[in-house]
């Protein structure tokens, strides 16, 4: 699985600039911008970073956990991604890994320490919460153009930056949504906010990406995800620190017998 | 002072008409704030013990309003292809619910299994048109071999399945909202939004009843049954008030035999509902089956107003008095009576205030209102609309009261016998008043006109009812849901309860650990078995999670640190004294064998359980309290302290002997009952006051003899109490038909003890005051005066 990654970081990083744009319908220009966003995000190799995720319940209540991301660009294909667990304790070295695919099923493995075993898991369904998060999988999985058709709807001001809002539908027939709308800053190329519609169409969560830096003058990657459930009122906040690029990592790293060997 | 001001409302009669309409019209457009309620919730106050404690399991774990529909194929089999690609798309159509967070059903239920080290989670059916019979042979045999699904979801049998819609409402409106535009505020009102959410299914299930012809479905759920609250009240709002109304067209019709003095008690009867029911709405009183029973109520007390004034009116004019003359006089007299009854009535009611549920403050509030402005209307604008009215009444030979002569000889004949064996009975009947078994089976508040109730009852038969008990299990520890003790004291606790009486299914988290350790060792049964390791228990539960799909986790379960687990016991409907029995069994089960997860029983079933008990103890001051300021009103208005004393027997005991006389009859009572002897007291009191104001003004003003006395009160308003006693009591009986359990219980209870308290007036009364208010000089037995007049003052 490759969490919150760079083109992984949802929708919202994969809308792009609007240069070129006359005389297209509204759904070309969105599949347009998705695509430049998309190439624009390319060229990274190989990264890493942690993360921390904070649970908040309708009371207010927190709970943390902490992992590990480590992705592996691959050309003409998803990502390959691995995520480590490190907190809470118990699940401590549990370790996962995603080869997601454009249009087939992503494939999955999963090593169980307490287990000593790689699990590979077949679940057409991954739209549930990750972790206990109010992030789905399908949130902050690869996200590839081909996953979604896409339409412009305008152009707006989000917080006085001027924004591309870009509505995207999933292609994929066991999605938890039937669209997202994206709202992209024009002039960075960058997500700011996507909003979740569920099965029946109704705002069921809200996503603001923030505290975005510019690593190596290349990507820019947010420091912060908040993701707000409409319905329920409950909200994770998910926060990326200690981004790496180009750190080497090979094909071999991301083969499920690596994940046996994991630290 | 009161005949000029009687002749001042004649000579301005019109002004006084014109003013009380628009009065009228103006308080009563305040009726369209009145919001009908569609939350059981209502019926418990904020600082209720038992919904503070619901209202934290709500708040952990993912609520459980749901709609529950439930599909019954004529085929007999729910695993036919054409059944299971109905519950397919069921499920699908399911998702359509408005504020819909989850949907259970066979066919989506998350199926894991394993082939080696591939792990499989998927939707147990599938594309069910590409199904063959063996596929369908196996889903059957998985489905019945699943904990989670059977009694649940599907039937033993498997004749029927369910389809569960948890909904998640918006939560209550704050004081913020009310800045909010119309629309916005309707968007974010919980009451609207389970309106529209029932309204979907209801047509979904329509339109699913036309596509599956073949298969019956069935709908309820707790928000079914919050929407049964507003269609009960509308039912008996159209039913209930036209009948009240009916019964008092004709019932003063028959006893006054006068067209327009109907037509005028009508008027005042409707105009004291449009003046209270505004109010209430002005005041932003929220309706509930209760509060809304109030017409009703006020209908009935407002009559006994008008049929004292309209008597003596009708009497004077039937004795050649001029009408406006009448008019004054029989305000004279009837404007201090009618004052005190008015208070009296007016305190029960309000003594309502004391009730742990809050319907019930918002009835005696709204009654109270009703009350006095009936009182208001009776003595201002009754009196100017019967000057302006034809009324007209035909000299008459005055052959009143020779019924009640013959009563009075009857009871001063046998005033012995009466009093001792009237005591007896009374004292007989009130001892059966702890026979009375509490009862408050929620789903039975409606009756089987309700279609809720019908498919209720229907789904509780055959698969599985709406009374769930709830289980907090802490485990004291972030993570510790995982904990292998603790985990096998959930287990342990699981086993114990199953094995208990009523219940139909236990819903836990360790059915999900068992199956996933089978799962994870290649689906070997010999795995079927808690983990043994808290590690395992956390890293199943990890896998398991990013497996689901979306509104299918765990949260249902299991809270977000990991630290809780909430266990679900659905049961048969079972009466409160079974679900005590249940709660107290578990509760001492654990102490003893689970110490460490032993919590209380929760949820909406708990609190109507412990609801009755709450507000018959929060009653008892109220009704203390009222009991004391209408003893001191009676007092006051006796002029004696003696006499206030003795009325205290007459106004209390009916309350109790009908309790008594309910032991024979029902011998079940519910929460409606702690609210009867307050509300009661205040009407059954007037009977005492006007029987002993006669009396007393016979003995002092009249110098009569107690037995005299006793046969002057009976001329003068024996037959007025028997006509209101009459009125009082069809008024209660039309509530009794309600369809609304606490409505009709409280109608039926009001009329039985308001017919008692008449009994008691006129047989025990009467005895009672000839034997203890002997006078030197009347006749018989002075020997026993002095230990009477002893057994008087320490009454």
């Amino acid at each position: 699985m490759k969490l919150a990654y760079p083109t992984a970081l949802s929708m919202a990083l994969i809308m792009g600039a609007a240069l070129p744009v006359q005389a297209q319908t509204p759904e070309e220009l969105g599949l347009e911008i998705s695509k430049q966003v998309n190439e624009q995000n390319d060229g990274f190799g190989d990264s890493t970073a942690n993360m921390t995720m904070t649970l908040i319940n309708r009371s207010g209540k927190k709970s943390v956990r902490r992992m590990r991301s480590r992705t592996l660009e691959v050309s003409n294909d998803g990502d390959k991604s691995m995520t480590i667990f490190d907190e809470p304790a118990d699940v401590k070295g549990t370790a996962s890994l995603t080869y997601s695919h454009a249009v087939e099923a992503d494939e999955q493995w999963l090593f169980l320490p307490a287990l000593k075993r790689v699990k590979r898991i077949s679940s057409k369904n991954k739209t549930g919460a990750f972790m206990g998060s109010e992030f789905a999988f399908e949130d902050i999985s690869s996200q590839e153009v081909e996953k979604y058709t896409y339409k412009h709807l305008g152009e707006e001001e989000l917080d006085g930056i001027p924004v591309h809002k870009i509505e995207a539908y999933p292609a994929y027939k066991y999605s938890g949504y039937t669209r997202l709308v994206n709202y992209v800053d024009k002039e960075r190329l960058i997500g700011l906010k996507v909003e979740y519609y569920d099965r029946k169409d109704k705002l069921l969560k809200t996503l603001v990406l923030k505290d975005y830096e510019h690593h190596d003058s290349k990507h820019w990657r947010p420091g912060r995800m908040e993701m707000v459930n409409e319905q329920t009122g409950k909200s994770t906040i998910l926060e990326f620190s200690d981004y790496a690029f180009g750190t080497g990592l090979k094909d071999k790293d991301f083969s499920s017998n690596a994940l046996k060997k994991l630290r | 002072m009161i005949e000029s001001y009687a002749r001042a409302l004649i000579r301005f009669r019109w002004p006084v008409i014109i003013l009380t309409i628009l009065v009228t019209l103006a308080l009563a457009s305040g009726g369209r704030f009145l919001i009908f309620t569609n939350d059981y919730r209502v019926f418990f106050g904020p600082d209720n013990p038992q919904l503070v404690a619901f209202d934290k399991l709500q708040e952990t774990y993912t609520k459980s309003d749901n709609l529950f529909i439930m599909m019954e194929p004529e085929s007999g089999t729910v695993f036919d292809k054409d059944t299971m690609a109905a519950v397919v798309d069921v499920t699908d159509r399911a998702w359509q619910v408005p504020y819909s967070i989850r949907v259970d059903s066979i066919s989506n239920f998350q199926h894991t299994r394993a082939e080696d080290d591939d792990m499989f989670v998927e939707e147990l059916i599938e594309e069910p048109e590409y199904l063959e019979a063996a596929d369908i042979e196996r889903i059957q045999a998985i489905a019945l071999d699943q904990p989670q699904l059977v009694n649940k979801l599907l039937s033993t049998d498997s004749r029927v399945t369910g389809v569960n819609i948890t909904v998640e409402l918006p939560a209550p409106l704050t004081e913020a909202d009310q800045l909010l535009t119309p629309e916005e505020r309707a968007e974010k009102d919980p009451n609207i939004a389970l309106a529209v959410a029932m309204n979907f299914a209801r047509e979904m299930v329509a339109e699913l009843e036309a596509d599956y012809p073949n298969i019956k479905f069935q709908t309820t759920g707790i928000v079914a049954m919050n929407q049964a609250f507003p269609e009960a009240i509308e039912a008996d709002a159209k039913s209930l008030l036209p009948m009240a109304f009916l019964v008092v067209i004709v019932g003063v019709l028959l006893f006054l035999r006068n067209f327009w003095s109907m037509v005028g008690t009508v008027i005042v009867v409707l105009f004291s509902i449009m003046l209270a029911m505004g109010t209430a709405g002005w005041l932003g009183i929220l309706l509930t089956p209760p509060a809304a029973s109030a017409p009703t109520v006020i209908l009935t007390l407002a009559v006994a107003d008008c049929v004292h004034l309209l008597v003596t009116l009708l009497q004077n004019m039937r004795e050649k008095m001029a009408k406006n003359d009448a008019i004054v006089e029989s305000l004279r007299v009837n404007f201090t009576p009618i004052f005190l009854t008015s208070i009296t009535t007016a305190i029960g009611f309000l003594s309502m205030n004391f009730s742990d549920s809050p319907p019930f403050h918002d009835l005696g509030n709204i009654v109270a209102l009703g009350v006095g402005y009936a009182f208001i209307l009776s003595v201002f604008f009754l009196p100017a609309l019967m000057s302006v009215l034809p009324v007209k009444a035909k000299p008459r030979t005055s052959n009143k009261s020779t019924l009640m002569e013959r009563f009075a000889d009857f009871v001063i004949a046998f005033q012995k016998p009466l009093l001792w064996g009237m005591a007896v009975v009374m004292i007989g009947f009130s001892l059966m008043t702890p026979k009375n078994e509490l009862n408050d089976v929620f789903v039975n508040y409606f009756d089987t006109s309700v279609p809720f109730r019908v498919a209720t009852d229907d789904v509780t038969n055959k698969l599985s009812g709406l009374y769930i008990m709830e289980y907090d299990l802490d485990s004291g520890e972030e993570g510790g849901v995982g904990n292998p003790a603790f985990l096998q004291d959930v287990e342990k606790f699981e086993r114990y309860v199953e094995t208990l009486d009523g219940v139909q299914h236990v819903s836990s988290i360790t059915e999900t650990m068992r199956r996933l350790n089978r799962s994870m060792h290649g689906d070997q049964d010999e795995y079927y078995k808690l983990p043994e390791e808290r590690e395992l228990s956390a890293q199943y539960l990890l896998f398991y999670e990013m497996s689901l799909p979306s509104g299918l986790d765990l949260n249902n379960q299991i809270n977000q640190d990991k630290s809780k687990t909430r266990m679900s016991v659905t049961m048969e409907t079972r009466s409160t004294q079974q679900i005590l029995e249940f709660e107290a069994q578990t509760m001492q089960w654990m102490q003893e064998n689970t110490p460490s997860i032993a919590t209380v029983t929760t949820g909406a079933t708990s609190m109507f359980t412990h609801i009755s008990m709450r507000n018959i103890i929060s009653m008892l001051s109220g009704t203390a309290i009222a009991l004391v300021l209408i003893s001191l009103i009676l007092l006051f208005a006796l002029r004696s302290v003696k006499f206030g004393l003795i009325s205290l027997i007459p106004n209390i005991i009916p309350a109790l002997m009908g309790f008594g006389v309910w032991a024979l009859l029902v011998g079940e009572v519910s929460l409606a009952v702690s609210v009867v002897v307050a509300m009661t007291l205040g009407i059954v009191v007037d009977d005492t006051i006007h029987y002993l104001s006669k009396y007393l003004r016979a003995r002092r003003e009249r110098g009569m003899s107690s037995e005299q006395a006793v046969r002057y009160a009976f001329n003068t308003v024996g037959v007025a109490l028997v006509v209101t006693t009459i009125v009082l009591a069809c008024g209660f009986m039309v509530l009794a038909q309600s369809n609304f359990l606490l409505n009709s219980q409280m109608g039926l209870m009001t009329a039985i003890t308001i017919v008692i308290a008449l009994i008691v007036d006129f047989t025990f009364l009467p005895s009672f005051l000839m034997w203890i208010d002997k006078d030197k000089t009347s006749e018989p037995s002075k020997t026993d005066e002095a230990p009477l007049t002893t057994a008087a003052q320490a009454t």
